[in-house]
């Protein structure tokens, strides 16, 4: 497949695995927080992208999975900063390796 | 609308990779805002429109402040030291640049036939509040619920143990 | 012929130019040409509010105000109207001192990541009949995803310039504007309710044909057009709502290590902020370039535009002369306790006005009557009743001093 639909999706592809490899491989929770929010936007433009190049031009699919998908990562960083503020009350720090007492 | 892509998607790149790489936080928040920002000319060049100026509103006005707050609350991980070498870092990278490829190849040899011009029509906002309304409003109520619920428990997980104290 | 004045020039301009540049210049030179007049009057009105404002304060203040710079080497005093020339050349040519241990970069790109925002609000509002520079769909929400995107760059401030002061007035600037976004954004939303769309243009269209169409002579519309603008001060950081400066407090708050010219941007951004915003409320409730008398224009549109903004800022001017500031915890309960509710409410008070309306189809007048009737006093009567739940007692009784040895 060549076209803009696979520049699209190549490029949101590239967002994905910067985003893996952000969340994979760094420290800081809250810097994993972000790469998580990097692979939902990769997942985004993905949606934006079929939906636009799409064989059904009528259909709204595209755009209302990703208002409800923006709305879910609202939610989800909100829950997953507080976490990381309840868990840096008690660590002191915001590394994940100091996190592995959570093991039990 | 071709040299606009490339341009957005060197900017949104360019964030992505700033916010995973600098050594210091504030720089990957402010870096995460220009890949946000990048994403939503990519929503505004694909004639999403409403989308676009949503992702703006949610992403830029709100989540990176959240991160910001959630920054300055946690001091003193500011200056987290840079893994780049070890051991997770190779496996990160290798990692995720086997996903790259595998997606990518997947793209290439994919034989789904996509329309080359696409629609040009962006929906209008009636159009989207309508079906809102009708066919999603089960999604939408959901949602309410969730954001209603992440709203309380975030009060709830961030406000701590300790009895009638302020946040 | 008055009223299309802009619109022809443009046209002459562009069919001239047209003419020996080469086509794909065009659409940048047609851009161009719609910006410039937005680049060049909103600064000038800036600085003229500027002069206006200090007079204005001295007057209510009870002293004079600047008075002296007129005309260089001349006894000319023009009332103190060079004034702003003075203070403009002042700050283009003081030294830019930037502290020795702030973030350099993103200490220089804050001036700049603040103005872009607040100069691409401007884009989307309809100054005249045919005045607007982008007629977007979704016009009002680009204001706000815009608007949303200056917040950032206030932090960007703060943070850049490792100041205990500059922090603190980012933080608490930052706060501020998140607790007033929502109602900012939902006191809105009636108007969009009423006029079924999110182009301004076709909001300012609505309300053509007189002073009784236009919005603020709805009940719901009265109410959203006074949360609307508490919201718009609280955003723009304007008195009373201007804690994040506090300068008892805080020195400048977020702008405290910033001088020079790059002070003057601040400055800049926030009354063009607080411009945008005001046309907006103009647009939603009054009108936008409509006149009041229905066909008899007597003005072009852009001059009813520009006068009812001008009367606007007259309007805040007097209100900083005299509101007191408020304090950080009763800013966020009054946002989160009776704004957002208020809000909330306003928007069942729109709907269900626009049903008592629907039922009196032969007669507008009646269906406006009952409508002021059920929703105006069923929104007074909550209106009162929050206000007293927010202000506790004080409304009513003695208020009572506690003092700290007690």
């Amino acid at each position: 497949m060549s076209g803009p639909l696979a520049q699209y999706l190549v490029l949101a592809a590239l967002l994905f695995a910067i985003g893996l490899a952000g969340a994979l491989s760094r420290r800081n929770a809250i810097v994993v927080l972000i790469g998580i929010e990097l692979m939902l936007n990769a997942a985004n433009l993905n949606l934006i992208a079929f939906w636009r190049y799409g064989p059904n031009p009528e259909a709204l699919e595209g755009v209302i999975f990703v208002i409800f998908s923006i709305g879910i990562a609202a939610a989800e960083a909100a829950v997953g900063l507080g976490l990381i503020i309840t868990v840096y009350r008690h660590f002191k720090s915001t590394s994940v390796e100091e996190f592995g007492e959570l093991k039990g | 609308m071709q040299s606009a892509f490339y341009i957005l998607a060197l900017l949104t790149i360019a964030g992505a990779l700033g916010a995973m790489n600098f050594k210091r936080l504030v720089h990957c928040v402010l870096s995460l805002v220009v890949c946000f920002a990048g994403l939503a000319g990519l929503y505004l060049n694909l004639n999403a429109q409403f989308a676009g100026l949503v992702q703006l509103l949610v992403y830029v006005g709100a989540v990176a402040i959240l991160v910001v707050f959630a920054m300055l609350l946690t001091r003193n991980a500011e200056d987290a030291p840079q893994n780049a070498g070890s051991t997770d870092w190779y496996l990160g990278l290798g990692v995720a640049s086997m996903v790259f490829l595998i997606l990518a190849f997947a793209v290439q040899g994919s034989e789904l036939g996509a329309a080359e011009t696409g629609k040009l029509s962006d929906p209008s906002v009636k159009a989207i509040g309508k079906s809102l309304m009708t066919t999603y409003v089960l999604p939408l109520e959901a949602m309410a619920l969730l954001l209603t619920s992440a709203l309380i428990g975030a009060v709830v997980i961030a406000k701590g143990p300790e009895e009638g104290g302020k946040p | 012929m008055l009223e299309n004045i802009f619109v022809v020039a443009k046209q002459s301009v562009m069919g001239f130019l047209s003419g020996f540049l080469p086509e794909a210049s065009l659409p940048f030179i047609s851009s161009f040409l719609s910006i410039a007049p937005i680049l060049g009057i909103f600064p000038l009105l800036f600085a003229l509010t500027t002069i206006f404002e200090r007079k204005g304060l001295g007057r209510i203040q009870n002293r004079r105000g600047p008075n002296r710079v007129g005309i260089p080497m001349t006894d000319i005093r023009i009332a103190g109207f060079g004034q702003f020339i003075a203070d403009g050349i002042k700050s283009l040519t003081k030294e830019d001192i930037v502290p020795s241990s702030a973030d350099k970069l993103i200490h220089f790109l804050a001036p700049v990541a603040l103005i872009i925002p607040v100069l691409l609000m401007f884009s989307v509002l309809p100054f005249g009949k045919n005045l607007v520079p982008l007629d977007m769909k979704n016009g009002l929400l680009f204001f706000f995803a815009v608007g949303a995107a200056s917040e950032l760059s206030i932090f960007m401030a703060g943070w850049s310039s490792r100041n205990k002061y500059s922090l603190l007035g980012a933080m608490r600037a930052i706060a501020q504007m998140i607790s007033y976004e929502m109602p900012f954004i939902l006191s809105s939303l009636v108007v969009v309710m009423a006029a079924g769309s999110l182009s301004l243009v076709d909001i300012a269209e609505a309300q053509t044909g007189g002073i009784w169409n236009w919005h603020v002579f709805t009940p719901w519309g009265l109410l959203g057009m006074i949360l609307f603008f508490i919201a718009a001060m609280a955003e723009a950081n304007r008195s009373p709502f201007d804690l994040p400066e506090g300068e008892s407090e805080l020195v400048a708050g977020y702008f405290t290590e910033y001088s020079g010219f790059k002070f003057a941007i601040f400055f800049m951004a926030e009354y063009l902020g607080l411009f945008a915003a005001l046309s907006v409320w103009i647009t939603l409730f009054f009108g936008g370039w409509n006149g009041p008398f229905g066909q008899y224009s007597l003005l072009p549109s852009y001059l009813w535009f520009m006068l009812k903004l001008v009367l606007c800022i007259f309007f805040i001017i007097w209100i900083r002369g005299t509101m007191p500031r408020i304090r950080m915890d009763q800013l966020m309960n009054f946002a989160w306790k009776f704004m957002l509710p208020m809000c909330l409410i306003n928007l069942l008070g729109a709907g269900s006005g626009y049903y008592i309306r629907q039922t009196f189809p032969q007669s507008p007048l009646a269906g406006w009557f009952f409508e002021w009737l059920v929703v105006g006093t069923a929104l007074f009567w909550i209106w009162l009743e929050l206000g007293d739940r927010i202000a506790g007692k004080a409304l009513t009784q003695k208020r009572e001093y506690r003092y700290a040895d007690q």
